[in-house]
């Protein structure tokens, strides 16, 4: 990166940290879910943007997280500090299982993108059932009121979920940062561009593929932890669901795939994009069901045709944020 | 007489099963020859159902009568589709291909809402409750019909694959596409009369399902992911699997549906699918690539 580029990246960084002085409920609500969806994009990077493992199920780990975290504090009193560890677990352990099945046996391509969305699938119709877990009628998690700021339990304020979720989209990215730049993560990036010179060179396919679906499933997971002590409540149509799924992909992919900022770029251009859309249509007075979708759905084929490589390559390229190839600093 | 409930369920599973596995055809015909996943199959099904409604509601037209008009406008916006877009992405990377097909379903799918709303539209035809008395089976005469109409159709795909010049040369593309281009065969033109006639199929499904469903908007993401599972369970690029996987998810979904409890029957499906890519991973019929 430039000099340019580090100063831009801390600007960002002071502006996020300095927005809940400034910003209404509203625009704090929005940043939180841009930075949610920042955090389990980069958590998906890691699969696909870093090993070329396309997941279209990471909803599954998402809900895995949140559920396990969810009954824990519930059923326990187990707080969310505590239950993290064990929704991580659950998740990778998924993670690994559907990663064993896969790679064992040569799943590949489309058919393992397959293969996650049927596990999440089946996850979805299997928690509807599950009464435990408060089966279709949803899971709650009892809403303090106005006890203040309880960081243990994470029970607040929004400001408090504010920085909770920003404390994660950063360390996310610092890890994200540390992994590529170590030995793990060369051999994700070889395992991505050639499998078999990859593994002519000596790299173990199967565990560089096994590592890359445990960091990405163990991470997603704390998102869902924190989907759920943000909202509270859970349904297995919503968590589980294939739109979920591609909703967490989107940002990575319009930002730019296998990028450390992509996934972040991404999230903070579709957000605001849908909430921008929601603006103009109740502005306009013309409010169809469906509108908003449509014209997000023509921003996706418009953003995929003209910026293929996501926006943020463009951009940093653009705006001299990064060093091209070749050229000395 | 329980051995006569279960024949009569496994009979209803299985027709409907070959609209599913006609749908399904569509999807593999586009894959096996674009080698582009298309994330908007079901998307396109369902206005293929929407097309019979509207010529059922405007004209009174029957949906098997109206499945040749809808063929006809499917194909000309699946060519379009096709040289229009993505064209450009045959040679990218999966998941730029998944994206804008992505794009493309939410489009279509959020038009159908806007245009007929999100309530169900069912299509009555004067058969429409009658039965049909087949030695110890008692079937709907709709689900007869839908399901030898996907039966003519997909002989006819067959027949058109397997005899006709022009499908001759889409088999060619699909075997290897540099040399059918060395041949002088034009890749472009037909890999657009492939999309098209994907997309013909899928909406002559889409009508033909209208006698069996109510055509909700909604249906769409669960006829695209059915349609994958009967792909990869019937094995991608084979036509006969196609219809094979058809028949084994409708049978599948149709027992789940009755022995167990109806919302676990799509869990069936996919049981098949995790056992079927484990097991076979090229599918019941597919070759080992």
């Amino acid at each position: 990166m430039t000099g340019r580029g580090i100063v831009l990246l801390a600007l960002c960084g002071a502006l996020l940290l300095g927005a809940p002085m400034v910003a209404d409920r509203y625009v704090l609500s929005v940043l939180t879910t841009v930075l949610w969806f920042a955090y389990v994009g980069q958590a998906w990077n890691v699969m696909m943007g870093f090993s070329g493992l396309l997941s279209l199920g990471h909803a599954l780990y998402v809900g895995l997280g949140a559920y396990a975290s969810a009954a824990l504090f519930v059923h326990f009193g187990i707080g969310p500090w505590a239950g993290m560890w064990v929704a991580m677990l659950a998740a990778t352990a998924a993670g690994c299982f559907i990663g064993f099945l896969g790679f064992r046996f040569g799943v590949r391509g489309v058919h393992f993108a397959l293969l996650t969305i049927a596990f999440a699938e089946v996850a979805r119709i299997g928690f509807d059932h599950l009464q435990w877990f408060g089966g279709s009628g949803g899971f709650f998690i009892p809403v303090a009121g106005d006890a203040g700021n309880d960081l243990l339990n994470l029970r607040g304020s929004p400001e408090l979920f504010y920085y909770v979720i920003l404390a994660l989209v950063l360390a996310a990215l610092a890890l994200s940062r540390v992994l590529l730049h170590s030995r793990l993560g060369y051999q994700w990036l070889a395992v991505r561009e050639e499998p078999e010179a990859a593994e002519a060179v000596g790299v173990d396919l199967f565990r560089a593929r096994i590592a890359a679906v445990a960091v990405s499933s163990a991470l997603t997971a704390l998102g869902g932890v924190f989907q759920a002590f943000y909202f509270n409540n859970l349904f297995p149509e919503q968590v589980f669901s294939m739109g979920r799924s591609i909703e967490i992909i989107l940002p990575a992919i319009v930002g730019g795939i296998g990028t450390l900022i992509g996934p972040i770029l991404g999230a903070f251009i579709l957000t605001p994009l849908g909430e921008l859309l929601t603006f103009l249509i109740e502005a306009t007075g013309f409010d169809l069901p469906g509108l908003k979708q449509l014209f997000y759905g023509v921003a996706l084929v418009v953003i995929v045709v003209y910026r293929p490589d996501g926006v943020w390559p463009w951009l940093a390229d653009r705006l001299g944020l990064v060093r091209r190839p070749g050229e000395d600093a | 007489m329980p051995f006569d409930y279960y024949l009569n369920i496994a009979a209803s599973g299985l027709l409907t099963g070959l609209v599913y596995g006609l749908a399904a055809l569509g999807l593999s015909v586009i894959f096996g020859v674009v080698r582009v996943v298309n994330f908007a199959h079901g998307e396109m099904m369902v206005a293929g159902m929407y097309g019979a409604v509207l010529l059922a509601s405007l004209l009174g037209l029957d949906p098997i009568l109206a499945a040749p008009i809808v063929a006809a406008v499917l194909f000309a916006f699946g060519w379009l589709l096709q040289r229009g877009l993505v064209n450009r992405f045959v040679e990218r990377p999966e998941h730029m291909q998944f994206i804008l097909l992505l794009g493309i379903a939410t489009i279509i799918l959020n038009a159908m809402l806007m245009l007929f709303g999100p309530d169900s539209r069912n299509v009555m035809v004067p058969y429409s409750f009658d039965t049909v008395e087949i030695g110890p089976l008692l079937l709907d005469a709709v689900r007869l019909r839908a399901g030898a109409g996907a039966i003519v159709v997909t002989v006819a795909l067959f027949a058109f694959f397997r005899f006709s010049r022009t499908g001759k040369a889409i088999r060619a593309c699909a075997d290897n596409p540099l040399g059918a281009r060395v041949v002088g065969l034009n890749i472009d033109g037909l890999y657009a009369l492939t999309f098209g006639i994907g997309a013909a199929v899928v909406g002559i499904a889409g009508a033909l399902m209208t006698l069996l469903v109510d055509s909700r908007p909604q249906l769409a993401p669960e006829y695209t992911l059915l349609s994958f599972i009967i792909v990869i369970v019937g094995g991608l690029g084979s036509l006969p699997g196609a219809l094979l996987g058809g028949m084994l998810i409708g049978f599948s979904e149709a027992m789940a549906g009755f022995l167990l409890d109806p919302s676990l029957k799509s869990l069936f499906s996919y049981g098949v699918l995790i056992v079927v890519l484990l097991l076979r991973p090229q599918g019941l019929l597919g070759k080992r690539s």
